[in-house]
């Protein structure tokens, strides 16, 4: 059965608001009105991440060859414009060899995990499920 | 900083944070169910560093 018009601009809304959410981490419960939870995100997560990148930890390539290195790109990649901002200004190369270089991959992919799960939350938030 | 314990307590603390701020909404219940998340972490890790302790590298 098609979709009302009513349900396809929900869900089209719903779409912008998990990009939003996935591009800067705690957009999406400002969005919604959660101004502390947002906040709290919005300093967090990107503070992970840069904290990450501080102690050498490296953005994976998306090389799917190796599942595990693609694992953990694509986690990278959760955080958002952090990832891509961090990329231009060209961190995140790693360095293997400082005693710090796993902490950092640590910092730096649970951190994109962690706002993976802040979209998914938000998305529960709009739906009035929270 | 090079120090794992710190570390590890920093890691412990942002995850902790993160959670107990997804799961629940009344400050108290975030304070309390992040800080017990927290502890659970560091003593999770203490226990189990001491339990490989014996084992050689």
């Amino acid at each position: 059965m098609r979709a009302t018009a009513a349900e396809e601009t929900q869900s089209g809304w719903l779409v912008l608001l998990c990009l939003a959410a996935w591009a800067v981490p705690g957009a999406g419960h400002l969005w919604l009105g959660r101004r502390s939870k947002g906040l709290i995100f919005l300093v967090t997560l990107p503070l992970m991440f840069a904290i990450g990148l501080a102690l050498q930890g490296r953005l994976f390539p998306f090389d799917l060859r190796e599942w595990l290195v693609g694992l953990a790109a694509f986690a990278d990649l959760g955080i958002g414009v952090p990832y891509f901002v961090a990329g231009a200004l060209g961190y995140g190369n790693g360095d293997v060899r400082a005693v710090t270089y796993e902490y950092g991959n640590a910092f730096l992919i649970v951190a994109g995990l962690l706002n993976l799960l802040v979209v998914i939350d938000a998305y529960d938030v709009a739906l009035g499920r929270k | 900083m090079q120090s794992h314990i710190l570390l590890m307590t920093l890691f412990a603390f942002f995850v902790s944070l993160v959670f107990a701020v997804i799961a629940k909404d009344d400050w108290h219940d975030q304070l309390r169910f992040g800080g017990m998340m927290f502890g659970g972490f560091l003593v999770s890790a203490l226990v189990l560093g001491w339990l490989m302790y014996p084992f050689p590298l």
